[in-house]
């Protein structure tokens, strides 16, 4: 099933739980999905997602200094843990990032003494009588109201927020900088990281994407645009410039190109559930660290090999710079990443096993079983295999999730919204 | 954007790039389709080590200005273009340009020589023109931190004359007119606002001021002297010393200034 949103998607995030899922999109909105509950009726139309509430998180700005616009795209949203009744999420763009609370309002009082139906007020010498007003059910109205806004953080424009397991502090960072923030404090922040150079010409490396570590509050890592991840301690020293770990690969010299470093970069990075592994997303690969690891990936998967005869011809449409996001599955045994033409990969770390799935109309048919497509690269070519020269690069499949704990995911792909879900078992192919 | 005849130009560039840094001069493979005999191998890799040069930076110079161009696209290309910089110096072919733009007798061509001509040391050390940097105005800056951004612009820039030379031989009209036209733009915005509707001009402010910012980027890198009627502004010497670009500087500086009210 899918739903379609009139821009661009720029993030897809389930909640903690899964019930809720948020996107983000070009044009600043948040749309949230709530999982409709499962009923023992009707056991094939239950666990759908519906459009639970739509508001517009961020506008478009001008900076007068720079004379540049600030986009309104949300870069990234990130729930909250549920600490009660109401549900809340952080969503940024470029500058700002702000804390938003949704919550439900499903009864409302009647009886006023006072005010009349409508909020009147009533001509005091008609009330002959005291009454108490009552709740009554009302159709459930999804409030969301912004609760704080955190404001001129960022020099550069940010990339990755993430919430601390203290459910106290979360982090975002930019180009250059990581700042870390108390959710109830928006006037200050500290700053964590800080890879600026002194003099702007010797910049040669930026962050490009930064995590939490789940469990441990004082971890968390960053990833730069030459490849290398770095997990720091902020027990260690108040800026953490200094890393407690560098993983970094060595490059293949038999691969070497003027664009190896440019697919070396590393577009996103996350912790597994456990917390023992990290996964990271270049721009050919996706490999799993072993945090006790730290001179090579312990599993490197290719998502689109075929694509390195292309790179030059990717570097000047740009494709190259394409930021893939990547997600492991609620058991750490299966990763998800996207790919062009509408095509999402998956790769079981168990078996081995790695499947291609399209995010296209036909596929999406209810209960329509996805087929596995297969790209050609020239020798044999089955039916409806796809060449690589037939490939359209300008559907890409940036930005997927996996729900906590099922499995289900929402590929996003371009402005439609898929959710694909397992219902019989988790049986690759 | 015409990503499919993107890749199709680019299909032969793909082939040479696909291995290594280093050429092989009679490997079979490296040739274009197995077609060149084997003694084109080496100008035909320098010819696509030269084109990749081009295209990085001409990347470089076209961002989306409305918006903050993406930092990290923009070091990621400086960085390839460093690469390329570098083998070109150790290879020497560096020398071999050198050589063919000294033949030429334009004005134009005797101004890029002298920059070509510095010692090789100095072309070895030539930085880049960090134009991500221009972009960074922090808004914690100083004016010191404003006036070393700007003359971080102005450091003598060895490839991006080549560049320009390259551009000169394939699209010297385009060129005129592009910065003919960024700069008419701008002086139709300086001609129309008096200073005292400064707030009309900065309301309005959007491309225009963008376009300034582009042409001083481009201008500082692109000593080119008979390609812009820049009667307003200095002509450049074809020294580029620091101390010409500076006093140029101020009187940009200046206009920026009224710019930006400050």
């Amino acid at each position: 099933r899918l739903s379609i949103s009139s821009d661009i998607i720029s993030t897809v995030e389930f909640n903690h739980t899964g019930e809720l899922l948020a996107t983000g999109d070009k044009g600043g909105r948040v749309v949230i999905f709530q999982r409709e509950p499962e009923s023992k009726n009707e056991p094939y139309n239950q666990g759908e997602y519906n459009v639970y509430s739509t508001f517009q998180s961020h506008e478009p700005e001008f900076d007068y200094l720079k004379s540049l616009e600030i986009e309104e795209k949300i870069n990234k949203i990130k729930w909250l843990p549920q600490q009660n009744a109401a549900h809340s999420l952080l969503s940024t763009n470029d500058k700002t990032i702000k804390l938003w609370k949704v919550t439900e309002r499903d009864k409302r009082p009647e009886g006023y003494n006072l005010k009349d139906e409508e909020g009147k007020l009533k001509d005091l010498s008609t009330v002959t009588s005291l009454q108490v007003p009552v709740l009554k059910p009302m159709d459930l109205m999804v409030e969301v109201t912004p609760r704080r806004i955190f404001a001129n953080g960022h020099t550069y424009h940010v990339n990755s927020i993430s919430v601390n397991s203290d459910c106290e502090t979360y982090m975002s960072a930019d180009d250059l900088r990581i700042n870390l923030w108390h959710l109830a404090i928006t006037d200050r922040s500290f700053n964590i990281v800080d890879i600026k150079p002194a003099n702007m010409e010797d910049l040669t490396e930026v962050i490009t994407a930064s995590e939490f570590h789940p469990h441990h509050c004082n971890l968390f890592v960053y990833s730069s645009s030459k490849g290398s991840l770095r997990l720091c301690d902020m027990r260690a020293s108040a800026l953490c410039d200094k890393h407690s770990k560098l993983f970094e690969e060595p490059e293949d010299p038999s691969n070497r190109s003027f664009f190896s470093e440019i697919i070396s970069s590393v577009s996103d990075v996350k912790f597994s559930h456990s917390g023992r592994y990290m996964l990271t997303r270049d721009y050919l690969t996706v490999k799993v660290w072993d945090l006790n690891m730290e001179t090579k990936p312990i599993e490197t998967y290719q998502v689109h090999d075929y694509l390195r005869s292309k790179l030059c011809s990717l570097y000047e449409n740009d494709c190259i710079f394409d930021k893939f996001e990547c997600a492991w599955n609620g058991s750490d045994s299966v990763i998800m990443t996207g790919a062009y033409n509408n095509f999402f990969r998956m790769f079981d770390r168990n078996t081995k096993r790695d499947v291609t799935l399209e995010a296209s109309r036909e596929s999406s048919k209810p209960r329509a079983i996805l087929k596995p497509r297969r790209v050609c690269v020239g020798g044999k070519r089955r039916k409806d295999d796809i060449s690589v020269d037939s490939l359209d690069f300008t559907k890409k499949i940036l930005h997927t999730a996996w729900h906590p704990t099922e499995n289900i995911i929402a590929i996003a792909a371009t402005n439609n919204l898929y959710i694909f879900q397992d219902k019989v078992n988790s049986e690759m192919h | 954007m015409g990503e499919e005849e993107g890749l199709h130009q680019t299909q032969l560039l793909d082939t040479m790039f696909v291995r290594g840094l280093k050429r092989k001069c009679f490997d079979g493979e490296e040739d274009i389709e197995g077609t060149l005999a084997g003694f084109k191998a080496i100008p035909s890799y320098n010819l696509q080590r030269q084109s990749l040069l081009d295209m990085s930076l001409v990347k470089l110079q076209l961002c989306h200005m409305l918006v903050e161009p993406n930092l990290c696209r923009s070091v990621l290309i400086a960085n390839t273009v460093r690469q390329i910089q570098e083998e070109m110096t150790q290879d020497g072919t560096w020398q071999m340009i050198n050589t063919q733009s000294a033949g030429q007798t334009s004005l134009d061509r005797l101004v890029s020589t002298d920059i070509l001509c510095r010692s090789s040391k100095e072309q070895a050390e030539g930085k880049l023109v960090p134009v991500y940097s221009t972009f960074t105005k922090d808004c914690e800056g100083t004016s010191q931190d404003n006036s070393e951004i700007m003359s971080t612009v102005t450091s003598p820039q060895v490839p991006k004359n080549l560049q320009s030379n390259m551009w000169e031989m394939e699209n010297p009209q385009e060129n005129r007119g592009s910065f003919q036209k960024s700069l008419d733009q701008i002086f139709e915005t300086l001609e129309n606002k008096s200073p005292n509707t400064v707030e009309d001009l900065f309301s309005e402010v959007d491309n225009s001021y963008y376009d300034l910012d582009t042409v001083l980027t481009g201008m500082m890198s692109n000593t080119k002297m008979g390609h812009c009627d820049l009667e307003t502004f200095p002509s450049q010497t074809s020294t580029n010393s620091n101390s010409n670009c500076k006093s140029d500087l101020n009187e940009l500086d200046h206009i920026v200034e009224i710019l930006v009210e400050s």
